[in-house]
């Protein structure tokens, strides 16, 4: 029993330690390091015998001392097993091992002979390493797309590992893809457009949804029940079903190549899920504030104005981003419904600069950054009202 | 007094809802409706375009005499396919001119020309030559006749709004041999994304469940998939699983972990060999689902770490003063109380990921074997130009999300009784 939770303490301590240095090492490469080797025997079995030796140790030692000695252990000898890395690399080894030797330094004999303990460690490491793989895998794109972006297509075929930023060569020579994808490809024009209908559809769909909600939420009317179902079904009615209708309408209409097409088909598309947001927190309302708005002599749109809505800021500042993130992010729209470069929206333009001409990668990336950069800051800042808006709006996607 | 109020009442909240439903009527449903309409008709992309009558002015002087010119205009039908009936052409021209001789069709008078040229078959062209000379004998300047622009006007069939009905888009649906590889594409990209998906939420929201620092961040970060505009998701993956330049596998190969470049999007099939036998795994559509997967947990994510954080601290305490063990306490108690969220998620994601076009069409286009519903209704409808092939294939879509809507909310139903 003992022996077989040593055996799995060691192992999976080990793959663990093994998988960190992994993800460092593939950094590292990309940073254009000559690293072609993962040492995964030998990184593998002296992490076993030093986190034998943790064990051995227990407490008997400063826990402090301990990490740092085993930290320094383990990196001195991938230092000697690698060869020609920079100084940096070994130090980021030896933070590694200082926060993996930190999380076990706990572990001792006493632990190990508790029940349970080779499942509860095991579930420890899946969470330890699984908020860790999960982080990696979430942001590497992300952070691909950003240094792609600073480098040039020349660079990246004489190396298409190394992503290292040239600080060296000065601001404007950085941000050169910047410049460039604003000035030559227009970009501002289009990122101007995105805000346009971004913000224009907030705003319709508040002034159309903030009444109807307030309807379905309070007022008695025939067809009420009905109403209300009917905006889950017509929301999980997908753009794809309405997409050739659409356009066969709009191209007799003309109203293709417009801002204003798109702003009617935003609207429509997301009314449903505002209201049925919306409707939820106005039920939420305590009636006896209208009640005393009504003796006082307000009418409907009193009661909405001066009682209702002042209420209601944080449910509505949650619709107005779930729907400003919706209507920036929509792609398939603006794909049908545009064709003439002078109405593009962001997520448009960056389509067409990958369907067109040869398409320098790095401007590409830049203009990935464009449009989503906006959406990030904004979703970190309102993390809150947006996470709920996602909560309640998720029913799409 | 209390009827009158109840009137009032009603009539304010229909009042209040009417914009709403009209928008939504006229956007979505009616849009819906009318894919029935053209579902059964044979239109094409280029039949979309209304026919105009169109003419370009073309003004010549004569030799030798400034005081007459002669006018060219070049009469068209822009349309290739439909004919345009009862065209009337009008034209203004400068005081002090006139025509010298007309053809019967045409009228001068007061500055004016107006003609009825009749109807025009498709892609018909025709000239229309006129000579003018000045009432007063003086010259006539070019530029003062160019100023003005002819108006002509005509009148043509729409075809979407004809009663010729055909079962052809169906049949061909049907009938496509492709068809039910399409369809089981579909079902394969929905059934994997959405288990997939699912699957990575639970595991993050396990983990995110518990106390650690930097646990506010991870959840933000944990989201950005599912924020970020797909379009730059799409290209940063395409470019990360490009076979030539792409990282990944450049990576790869620097770790000799494969020996040459492999086509995650480019490639069809893949032949794995496990425990001696050959397995044939589709390629492109795995990649596919895992971006789909990587894209779509968050959601599931949340979802589920909200379910996580109410169920009862106490229910863990007493298992753990039984003894249960980690993998026990998650199937007994954890699984029971996520359960009901899993398969409210797993519907609406399995909904949503049949509908699911931004992603497949921007990765592969529909390429090597990633070709699904939604992205048949595109190509169907945009890349070969059927209109009516896209529209049946849509209504297609639409019977299957009525099936699976109807599974949906009898499943919402169930819930809501057992509460």
């Amino acid at each position: 029993m003992k022996i077989k939770n040593i055996f799995t303490y060691c192992f999976i301590s080990s793959l663990f330690l093994f998988s960190l240095i992994c993800i460092w090492k593939i950094l590292v490469t990309l940073q254009g390091i000559e690293l072609t080797n993962f040492n995964f025997n030998k990184l593998f079995i002296f992490g076993i015998i030093l986190c034998a030796i943790n064990l051995l140790i227990g407490k008997k030692l400063n826990l402090n001392i301990k990490i740092i000695l085993l930290a320094l252990l383990f990196s001195i000898f991938d230092y000697f097993i690698s060869t020609n890395l920079p100084i940096w690399y070994s130090f980021g080894i030896f933070l590694i091992s200082l926060f993996f030797f930190n999380n076990i330094k706990d572990y001792d004999k006493n632990f190990l002979s508790k029940n349970h303990s080779s499942q509860k460690l095991f579930f420890n490491f899946l969470t330890l390493f699984g908020i860790t793989l999960f982080s990696f895998v979430i942001l590497f794109p992300f952070y691909m797309m950003l240094v792609t972006s600073f480098k040039t297509q020349a660079l990246l075929l004489l190396n298409p590992l190394d992503f290292s930023i040239n600080f060296a060569q000065g601001l404007p020579e950085l941000f050169k893809s910047y410049f460039i994808v604003f000035k030559d490809y227009n970009f501002g024009r289009y990122m101007l457009t995105s805000t346009i209908v971004s913000l224009g559809t907030v705003i319709i769909t508040l002034i159309f949804a903030i009444p109807a909600a307030y309807a379905v939420a309070r007022l008695n009317f025939f067809g009420k029940n009905f109403l209300s179902t009917s905006i889950l079904i017509i929301y999980l009615f997908p753009a794809i079903v309405l997409v050739i209708p659409l356009y066969t309408i709009f191209s007799q209409l003309g109203l293709r190549n417009s801002i204003e097409g798109l702003l009617i088909v935003y609207t429509a598309t997301t009314l449903p899920v505002a209201i049925y947001m919306l409707q939820g927190y106005f039920k939420s309302i305590p009636k006896e504030l209208e009640e005393a708005g009504i003796i006082d002599g307000q009418n409907w749109l009193g009661i909405i104005f001066k009682i209702i809505l002042p209420l209601s800021l944080p449910a509505i500042s949650s619709v107005a981003l779930y729907v400003f993130m919706i209507a920036w992010n929509e792609f398939l729209f603006s794909l049908m419904f545009l064709d003439r470069p002078n109405t593009f929206t962001l997520s448009r333009a960056i389509q067409f600069l990958n369907v067109g001409a040869e398409t320098p990668r790095q401007y590409l990336m830049a203009g990935s950054v464009v449009v989503t950069l906006p959406i990030l800051i904004i979703f970190v800042y309102f993390e809150k009202y947006l996470v709920s808006g996602l909560t309640a709006g998720s029913v799409k996607g | 007094m209390s009827s009158k109020l109840a009137k009032i009442e009603k009539r304010t909240a229909y009042l209040l809802i009417l914009p709403s439903v009209l928008l939504v009527f006229s956007i979505i449903l009616f849009p819906i409706f009318s894919n029935i309409w053209i579902s059964f008709k044979n239109v094409e992309l280029k039949d979309l375009r209304i026919p105009e009558p169109r003419a370009k002015k073309l003004v010549k002087s004569i030799k030798d005499n400034p005081t007459q010119i002669k006018i060219i205009y070049k009469l068209r039908n822009s349309s290739l396919t439909q004919e345009i009936t009862n065209v009337k052409f009008k034209d203004k021209y400068p005081d002090n001119i006139e025509p010298i001789s007309l053809n019967n069709k045409c009228q001068f008078k007061s500055n004016l020309l107006k003609c009825e040229l009749g109807n025009w078959p498709k892609k018909y062209r025709e000239n229309l030559e006129i000579v003018f000379q000045n009432t007063n004998n003086q010259e006539i300047f070019k530029k003062e006749l160019k100023s003005y622009k002819p108006k002509l006007s005509g009148k043509s069939q729409n075809i979407l709004l004809t009663y010729e009905f055909t079962l052809n888009n169906f049949k061909k649906v049907i009938k496509d041999k492709a068809f039910i590889d399409l369809l089981s594409t579909t079902f394969y990209y929905t059934f994997f994304g959405t288990i997939g998906a699912i699957v990575f939420g639970i595991l993050a929201a396990q983990m995110v469940n518990q106390k650690f620092f930097g646990r506010t961040f991870m959840r933000s970060v944990l989201l950005f998939p599912y924020v970020a505009p797909v379009v730059a998701l799409a290209y940063t993956w395409e470019l990360l699983l490009d076979p030539t330049s792409g990282t990944l596998n450049n990576l790869l190969i620097n770790y000799q972990i494969i020996d040459g470049p492999i086509n995650l999007l480019g490639q069809k099939y893949v032949t794995l060999n496990i425990l001696g036998f050959d397995f044939k795994l589709r390629l492109a559509l795995t990649t596919v689902i895992i971006f789909e997967i990587w894209r779509y947990f968050p959601l599931a994510f949340l979802f589920i770490l909200a379910r996580l954080q109410a169920v009862p601290k106490e229910l863990y305490e007493a298992a753990d003063v039984d003894g249960a063990n980690p993998i026990q306490k998650f199937l007994n108690i954890t699984l029971p109380q996520i359960l009901a969220v899993i398969s409210i998620l797993f519907m609406i994601r399995f909904i949503w990921n049949f509908n699911k076009f931004e992603d497949i069409f921007l990765l592969t286009g529909g390429a090597s074997g990633t070709r699904t519903l939604p992205i048949n209704v595109y190509q169907q409808g945009f890349s070969i130009g059927d209109i009516g092939m896209g529209s049946a294939v849509s209504i297609v879509i639409v019977v299957f999300l009525l099936i699976f809507m109807f599974i949906y909310f009898k499943l919402l139903g169930k819930r809501a009784d057992e509460n």
